[in-house]
């Protein structure tokens, strides 16, 4: 019982709010503070559940962000920076996977799913037993009926001028 | 005692619903009218007695009876009366109890206001409401007693974990239960056609109703949920694509297509086939919700449960309602007949066009909650799908939805004309038009797509008005009669306007808090001075009080804009000496629709604090676009045509089924 409640705890302390970018982490370089932010916005807390390194206050996201700030201070563009970070610690890192053949689903199934649902609309249109209906033809002797109406309105409007 | 009361309720809740589920199916078979109106008293019934387990609940919270288990460990005795109150249902088997008390809340309502509904009908609906109440009852028995006592009994509880200690905790789960459950009326609607084989416009009808009523909850408690987590979380985000959030938003995304589709239904009995897997597809989302967030599978901020034996029950009610509710519909759908034909082009085809990205937004948010999963179990890769992934692939999809908006209750049934809507609604292209224009000029330059999403927000409001202008042919008549057709104009019309018009609120809050919300991270001594966005908030140091059932320390900030004092700001932090848990409560200042936000971090030993200020420009419309949205649906769902009753039932049927 003790074991479950000791548990019950550790997990309310993980999830405790606090601060997460710390005044002193901060860049005094505006561009490369910003540049900072947004990679930050990319990258995982991999002790957090489901947060990026910028929103997390754990221990481990404020060494990642610090060592994305030395990375930048040494020049690194941002895909070094991501790539330095994936080498270390695995695709696992990065919130947005990268497009390779295990994420390939993932990726395509938006544009796929679209398309998909395009085409059996299509087929289901050509399908349709009598789509005709909609703009079936009058018979001759309906067509006759009409322009006999049409004919007598437009004589009954000639009339009239 | 009362623990036992409440423990024996459920427990003939349970052989109630077990009756329910078999009664009413072998009665109609007999058609025997006496028996299969057992139904409607067991209905009743059992949410008597699910209400009376889920009041001794609450009394065993309210008097802090530390003998019951759940309450030991999620209350407190120093606790405010409201959060004893609340946290019932901030726990598992709390919420579960929750979770069964709506269930049964939705059949009685079936049981009591169906009167309109054929007979057999509404028995089968009870039945397939009982099939998912008597598993859930099973569910909470067996794996998550919420009245299991200790033997010996503690003298004080391990008090409500500290952040689920505000007043969202009152609000947001019941609304998100009223939501997520409201659709298991829908797929009992679906289920029991499904069973008798019949299906029409009438019972589009029937079912529009609980569809927008468990739209309207789900729609209010997630733009809640969202509010919450917004200040709460203290770093002023309001939307995370959690996988528990994202458990809410797919049902929603479901919910809203069906919506959509079961108005095609209803007016032209056509997508009959769709709809009805769409209402078997909503609420299987909102199993799948429920199993991701109870059994832990996707542990998150959220999930404070997790129990392997849960999980696996839970996946196999899932697995039983979902492959069962499919395979029915693979077996009896292709006898259903489809009716109503259209041009591509048209109110019919402009629904569909909804659907599709509805559907499309909807798998995109499934697969990228459970890709992860499903890849390590397969390969052992460990990957990660978050924010970023999300925001790239569902807006996106969500673009063309939104253009379509204004356009699809413009165009006609049947066929439509799309130059000439198109020509209607010159007046919204104009001002978003205009919009992007000024936009793009004070942005002076930068992305191309700020200026756009904004255009877009502008032209689906305007378009929601110029579709209420059309009809009420306002500036093309007389003030008069424009005044007497929009008092003749169906509730649902002024629903639908709202709806879109809340959509387009929304959107253009998200713009403004992303590109224009301002951010600082500093430490400030006392006396200091910071500015932001034109505010300044100078710090006056530091208090500390006592509250109920914890300490707080507040740091006090003097806001002045242009040296206008306009008000003080205190953020705090909280620490609750049970749990030895510290939160942090952000200070907000509402400015029109615009907040100003407060974040307090730690302080060094001289006094100074670290502190996070934030301006957050138009924040509140993401919000209160949901609650437009939200209106909307009430408007509708007071229809005339929805109170007075429905029409009578097409008489044909399939062949499996004879003529009663």
């Amino acid at each position: 019982m003790h074991r479950l409640f000791l548990f019950i705890w550790l997990m309310g302390v993980g999830a405790t709010p606090v601060l997460a970018v710390q005044p002193d982490e901060v860049l005094p370089n505006q561009q490369l503070e910003t540049r900072a932010r947004n990679l930050s916005r990319e990258l995982r807390c991999m002790v957090c559940q489901n947060q990026s390194i910028d929103d997390s206050d754990a221990s481990l996201a404020r060494d990642l962000r610090v060592l994305v700030r030395e990375r930048l201070n040494a020049g690194d563009t941002d895909q070094q920076v991501l790539d330095y970070l994936t080498a270390r610690y695995g695709d696992f890192v990065l919130l947005k996977p990268r497009f390779d053949l295990q994420t390939a689903l993932l990726w395509l199934l938006p544009a796929a799913f679209v398309a998909t649902g395009v085409l059996v609309l299509i087929g289901i249109a050509r399908r349709q037993p009598n789509s005709g209906n909609a703009e079936a033809k009058l018979t001759p002797a309906e067509q006759a009926r009409l322009d006999d109406l049409v004919g007598s309105k437009n004589r009954y409007e000639e009339n009239e001028t | 005692m009362i623990a036992e009361i409440g423990h024996f309720a459920l427990v003939l809740a349970l052989a109630l619903a077990l009756i329910q589920s078999i009664v009413p199916i072998v009665a109609t078979r007999y058609r025997d009218t006496v028996v299969m109106g057992v139904a409607e008293t067991t209905a009743v019934a059992q949410f008597g007695f699910v209400t009376i387990a889920f009041a001794s609940l609450i009394t065993c919270y309210v008097v802090s009876d530390f003998t019951v288990a759940t309450v030991f460990e999620n209350s407190h005795s120093a606790m405010p009366l409201i959060y004893k109150f609340t946290s019932v249902w901030g726990n598992h088997e709390g919420s579960m109890l929750l979770w069964v008390l709506i269930l049964s809340l939705f059949g009685a309502f079936v049981a009591i206001f169906g009167a309109n509904l054929p007979l057999t009908l509404k028995v089968n609906v009870l039945a397939v409401q009982s099939w998912i109440a008597a598993t859930f009852y099973l569910f909470i028995l067996i794996t998550s007693n919420p009245f299991a006592r200790i033997a010996e009994p503690p003298f004080e509880g391990r008090d409500l974990n500290p952040i689920l200690q505000d007043l969202g905790l009152a609000i947001h789960p019941p609304l998100l239960y009223l939501g997520y459950v409201g659709f298991s009326i829908t797929f009992s609607f679906a289920i029991a056609a499904l069973i008798e084989g019949k299906i029409d416009a009438a019972w589009a009808r029937w079912v529009r109703p609980w569809t927008l009523a468990a739209w309207m909850f789900l729609t209010l408690g997630i733009a809640m949920g969202s509010y919450w987590a917004y200040y709460t979380l203290g770093w002023g985000g309001w939307w995370f694509w959690d996988p528990v959030e994202n458990a809410s938003l797919m049902p929603w995304l479901a919910g809203t297509a069906l919506l959509h589709s079961a108005v095609v239904m209803e007016k032209r009995n056509a997508l009959k086939v769709w709809t009805i897997l769409l209402a078997i597809l909503t609420f299987s989302l909102s199993l799948i919700g429920t199993f991701l967030v109870r059994s832990g599978v996707l542990t998150s901020v959220h999930a404070f449960a997790t129990d392997p034996l849960r999980g696996v029950f839970i996946l196999v009610i899932l697995i039983a309602f979902v492959g069962g509710g499919l395979a029915l519909y693979a077996w009896r759908a292709p006898m259903l007949k489809q009716g109503g034909l259209f041009a591509p082009i048209s109110r019919e085809g402009a629904l569909i066009f909804n659907n599709l990205f509805l559907t499309a937004a909807c798998a995109t948010v499934f697969v990228g909650t459970l890709y992860p999963l499903a890849l390590e179990t397969l390969t052992g890769a460990k990957i990660s799908v978050g924010a970023p992934f999300f925001n790239a692939t569902f807006g996106p999809l969500f673009v063309p939805l939104l253009i379509a908006v204004p356009f699809g209750p413009l165009m006609a049934w049947k066929r439509g004309d799309l130059p000439g809507v198109a020509q209607r609604l010159s007046g919204a292209f104009a001002v978003a038009a205009a919009a992007i224009v000024v936009t793009f000029a004070i942005a002076g330059g930068g992305s191309i797509l700020v200026p756009f999403a904004i255009g877009l927000a502008f032209f689906v409001m305007v378009g929601a008005v110029t579709d209420l202008a059309e009809r009420t042919s306002l500036f093309r008549a007389p003030v008069a009669l424009s005044w007497i057709r929009a008092r003749g104009l169906s509730r649902s019309a002024w629903g639908t306007a709202f709806a879109h018009f809340g959509l387009g609120v929304t959107l253009l809050g998200i713009v403004f808090e992303t590109h224009w919300g301002a951010e600082q991270i500093a430490m400030v001594k006392p006396a200091q001075t910071l500015s932001l966005s034109g505010y300044d908030f100078t710090f006056r140091g530091l208090t500390q009080r006592d509250g109920p059932n914890y300490r707080e320390l507040s740091a006090n900030f003097v806001v002045r804009k242009d040296g206008a004092l306009i008000g003080m700001m205190s953020p705090s932090k909280r620490s609750f000496a049970t749990r030895e848990m510290s939160t942090s409560e952000a200070a907000l200042m509402t400015r029109g629709f615009s907040q100003l936000y407060l974040s307090l971090g730690d302080q060094k030993p001289d006094e100074s604090v670290a502190i996070r200020i934030y301006y957050k420009p138009l924040v509140l419309l993401i919000w209160l676009g949901a609650v437009v949205m939200m209106f909307g649906g009430a408007l509708s769902l007071s229809d005339r045509r929805l109170r007075i009753g429905a029409p009578r039932p097409a008489r044909s049927k399939t062949a499996l089924q004879p003529a009663e």
